[in-house]
């Protein structure tokens, strides 16, 4: 029987995930570890050769020297997202090696990886810690795996590693461009995907940390977005990635009425709003709508003669062309999604590879995130009370990680743009299946159907006075759409907890249950 | 006799839509079994609303089959409709129909802007759903092209429901029925659901807008609302007949032109110049205004190219015309645009307004500008140019107060 216990958002989540004793929830920037940060075992240069070469023959005679052993945590990383060719490899060879009870700690997970769902099935992998997409979803979602999901954001993976509460054994980093020494970056070769940054934390705190490449270069590989001196080994591959799938279809703006409409609206907002002026920033993901809000405001900023401080990505061609049209002096960018934003990171000193660290660390003093002005976010449910969930969908059924999402949130002006309705199931609803992101730090939701307010942000409210804007309450937009597609009847779940979510600092603010039969 | 009989649609890319199969037997009740995207929050309210429904179309024994992608539950109530009506062969209950919300009982005016009508395949439910918030001056639920000859008696349910169901916001309502006869049942369907506007495809004579007149008064009553008409011209012969069209009726509010097929009927190629169409186009344009109705334009069909579409609007424009058809919501602003007045044409329509104004607070009979006397034709044109720049955004709707116009 697992234990739970009532956090401070009321959620039912569980104080032991995996044999280790979690902390549930508190309230946003409550919880405040002490102590010191973990950090690797010490290196000795004597150990490594002298002439720099570190290249191994293969990825199994790397692991085997790493020292991979049953019961370990390893990582990987998303930069290719659905094109990544490595992950799986690290676990066949870990197969071959009759090695059991992995902890598979990836940045991301996408659909490319189901083919892990053997080593799962096999007890090659006992669980993994990190976002659960499509048939890694459905199966964890149907209370197949052996051991509790854990989902954290970018800036969460890198708190948990901070501050010990995730050990990595072994880091696999998969990296476009490499030297002998493991000095590594994301910006050439034909896997080129841009920056790093996912991989930082893992080079910095795991004890042994693999490249693999698919484009040795002689010593220096330049600019090392990875620093060789914490690498142990190097191993060539044929194909660390496929290119189409790198860039993946997510860079295409929307082309449906209804999300233009959205993202349009968003834009006017952020006018009305004030939060367009001279020197401004915001964030936008690579999502339709986001790539279409990015378009009207650009637009918008060019009608001023508005320039933007900074714009942080998920870059993006649309981007790009903001900052070589002179529209924003500086894109701090922590995920590349596609060739032009892969190209500009490589040529323009003002695209600026950033990490998790810099830009979401809840151990840092400070981070970029909480600087923003606006951010503009998706989610697949939000409540009445401005909650939102951005992992499962309505049926309780894990389909998304959390990304960057949550540290987000800290932004000055949080909002989320979302259809009203998808497909008769209500977006707007009286309690979130999964709570992500508490209400408090969401500031508007923008549906096809207008624009609520959350009350706790009276300046918004007065800002939209005479703006023409349809401002209405969520619960007007909820009766609405209750009233076209029937009020939904919430989902039957099982009863065990299937998953852990947790919060930017590490504890847990929900749990996903298996679905029903 | 009763047989098995299907509607709706079930594919994998189908979206906010159903399939209903009915097997009529003799005994046994009604054997359900439901399949659908959206079990696990409306699996219960599926399954309520079927047996309803089977009841309320004295539908006793049968085995029903669903299918269902996110239908809400007007469509889902039309498909049913639909199967039962196919199955036995309309000897059914009647009666069975979405409650009307309040965003269906929507006015319009004669006088109203119809810069922008959207079409909307009326067997499509995906479509119509959102159409309102895109803003059109009108929105068309089309009985006509855009639906296959098998689905007529499908979308004919399927549009009395949804203009029952949806808000249209402040789009004008609009059915393009077909070609009579069919289209006198389509009346029958739709004319009690507050419809502003029937749209009569391939008109060529005076006599069809007559005939549909006397339908629309044979199904609301001598008394009952006003149903305005909208006569599509696509021949040769209606063409040459467009001002008896435009005439036929005190209901005709517009006039407008179908190409693809005029095109064809003349025997021409229609191209992007568009110069085997220029006469039928100022054709509808003086016809209407001899009628003092709206000549409105054709469509545009290509969606992604929104400069070819400014162009056109802008042509079509130049030749008179009020409105234009639109294809995809997308075009709506653009046509919008097209229309708007021009900046120097607001400054006149504002300067000739203040002057009526001023004559009118002073009792003065005539109206001038300068040493100029003004028009009362000219007077409610320069009206209009600026109630259609406060509509387009250009100017606000207190500009008395201050200055003309933003831009």
């Amino acid at each position: 029987m697992q234990k739970l216990e009532r956090n401070a958002a009321g959620r039912m989540v569980p104080v032991e995930v995996n044999g280790e004793k979690a902390v549930p929830y508190k309230g946003v920037a409550v919880y405040k570890p002490a102590g010191r940060r973990a950090a690797p075992p010490i290196a000795t240069c004597a150990d490594y050769p002298d002439d720099g070469n570190k290249v191994l023959p293969d990825l199994r005679t790397a692991l085997e020297k790493a020292g991979l052993r049953s019961g370990m945590t390893i990582s990987t990383h998303h930069h290719f997202r659905n094109g990544d060719l490595v992950a799986n490899r690290i676990f066949d060879v870990a197969a071959e090696m009759d090695v059991r009870d992995l902890r598979w700690v990836p940045s991301a997970s996408f659909p490319c990886h189901a083919p892990n769902i053997r080593h799962l099935e096999s007890g090659v992998i006992h669980h993994i810690e990190g976002s659960m997409n499509g048939p890694l979803g459905d199966y964890t979602s149907e209370g197949k795996m052996r051991g509790m999901a854990v989902l954290r954001s970018h800036g969460g993976r890198y708190q948990a590693i901070q501050d010990g509460e995730v050990h990595i054994d072994i880091a696999v980093v998969a990296a476009p461009e490499t030297d002998p020494f493991g000095n590594c970056n994301g910006l050439h070769g034909p896997s080129a995907c841009g920056g790093l940054g996912f991989a930082v934390a893992d080079a910095e705190y795991a004890d042994r940390v693999i490249v693999v490449t698919d484009n040795l270069v002689p010593f220096p590989c330049v600019p090392w977005q990875i620093s060789g001196n914490r690498v142990d080994s190097v191993v060539v591959v044929d194909k660390i990635g496929d290119p189409a799938q790198i860039v993946s279809g997510t860079t295409q703006i929307t082309r449906s009425p209804d999300r233009l409409l959205i993202a349009e609206m968003v834009a006017k907002f952020i006018d009305a709003a004030g939060i367009l002026r001279e020197g401004f920033s915001f964030q936008a993901g690579a999502g339709g709508t986001a790539l279409a809000f990015a378009l009207y405001l650009k637009n918008l900023m060019k009608e001023r003669g508005i320039r933007a401080r900074f714009i942080r990505g998920g870059s993006t061609k649309y981007l790009v062309e903001m900052l070589e049209e002179g529209l924003t002096d500086y894109i701090l960018d922590g995920q590349t999604f596609d060739l032009f934003g892969v190209r500009s990171m490589g040529t323009n000193p003002r695209h600026v590879n950033t990490t998790p660290f810099t830009s979401y660390n809840y151990h840092g003093k400070g981070n970029f995130a909480s600087q923003i002005d606006a951010v503009v976010l998706g989610a697949t449910e939000v409540d009445v009370n401005y909650n939102a969930n951005v992992v499962t969908h309505s049926d309780g059924r894990l389909l998304h990680g959390i990304g960057g999402w949550q540290n987000c949130l800290f932004s000055k002006c949080t909002i989320l743009a979302v259809p009203a309705y998808r497909d008769r199931i209500p977006v707007i609803i009286d309690e979130v299946t999964t709570l992500c992101g508490p209400g408090e730090l969401i500031d508007v939701i923008v549906t096809e159907r207008g624009i609520a307010i959350n009350p706790r942000r009276g300046d918004l409210l007065a800002a939209m006075k005479g703006s023409g804007l349809p401002i209405r309450t969520i619960g007007e937009i909820q009766a609405e759409v209750d009233r076209l597609c029937g009020k939904p009847s919430r989902p039957k779940s099982g009863e065990r907890v299937v998953a852990a979510i947790k919060w930017v600092d590490g504890t847990v603010i929900d749990a996903v249950r298996q679905v029903a039969h | 006799m009763a047989r098995a009989a299907e509607a709706g649609r079930k594919a994998p890319d189908v979206r906010s839509d159903c399939w209903v199969r009915i097997v009529p037997a003799e005994s046994g009740g009604i054997d359900l079994a439901i399949k659908s995207k959206v079990e696990s929050m409306y699996g219960e309210s599926l399954r309520t609303s079927i047996l309803e429904g089977c009841e309320r179309l004295k539908i006793r024994n049968a085995a029903v089959q669903l299918e269902d992608a996110g239908a809400l539950p007007f469509v889902l109530m039309a498909r049913l409709e639909t199967a039962a009506r196919r199955a036995y062969e309309g000897k059914i209950g009647a009666g069975w129909l979405p409650e009307t919300q309040p965003g269906s009982r929507a006015r319009t005016t004669r006088e109203r802007f119809r810069r922008s009508r959207l079409y909307l395949p009326g067997n499509e439910p995906k479509f119509l759903l959102n159409a309102g918030l895109h803003r059109p001056d009108g929105v068309i639920l089309d009985l006509e092209d855009s639906v296959a000859p098998a689905e007529k008696d499908a979308a004919r349910i399927l549009v009395r429901n949804a203009l029952r169901v949806i808000d249209f916001g402040d789009a004008e309502r609009m059915v393009r029925i077909n070609p009579l006869p069919l289209g006198l049942d389509d009346l029958e369907a739709v004319v009690p659901e507050n419809v502003h506007v029937i749209l009569i495809p391939k008109c060529e004579s005076a006599e069809t807008l007559r005939e549909v007149d006397a339908k629309v008064r044979s199904i609301l009553g001598a008394n009952g609302a006003r149903v305005f008409l909208m006569p599509i011209v696509e021949t040769a012969l209606g063409i040459l007949r467009a001002q008896e069209i435009a005439a036929a009726s005190p209901n005709v509010i517009a006039l407008t032109i179908g190409l693809e097929d005029y095109t064809a009927d003349i025997g021409a190629q229609r191209t992007a110049e568009g110069r085997e169409s220029f006469f039928a186009r100022s054709m509808i344009v003086a016809a209407a205004r001899a009628a003092g109705v709206a000549p409105i334009d054709t469509v545009f069909s290509d969606v992604a190219d929104e400069a070819g579409l400014l162009a056109s609007v802008l042509e079509a424009k130049g030749l008179g015309f009020e409105g234009k058809g639109c294809i995809h919501p997308n075009q709506i602003r653009v046509i919008h645009e097209g229309f708007a007045p021009t900046a120097d044409e607001i400054a006149k329509a504002t300067r000739i307004v203040r002057a009526f104004e001023d004559a009118q607070a002073r009792g003065l009979g005539v109206v001038s500008l300068g040493s100029k006397m003004i028009d009362p034709p000219v007077v409610k044109r320069a009206l209009r140019t600026v109630d259609l720049a406060i509509r387009s955004g250009q100017m606000e709707e207190g500009w008395r107060g201050g200055d003309d116009a933003k831009a």
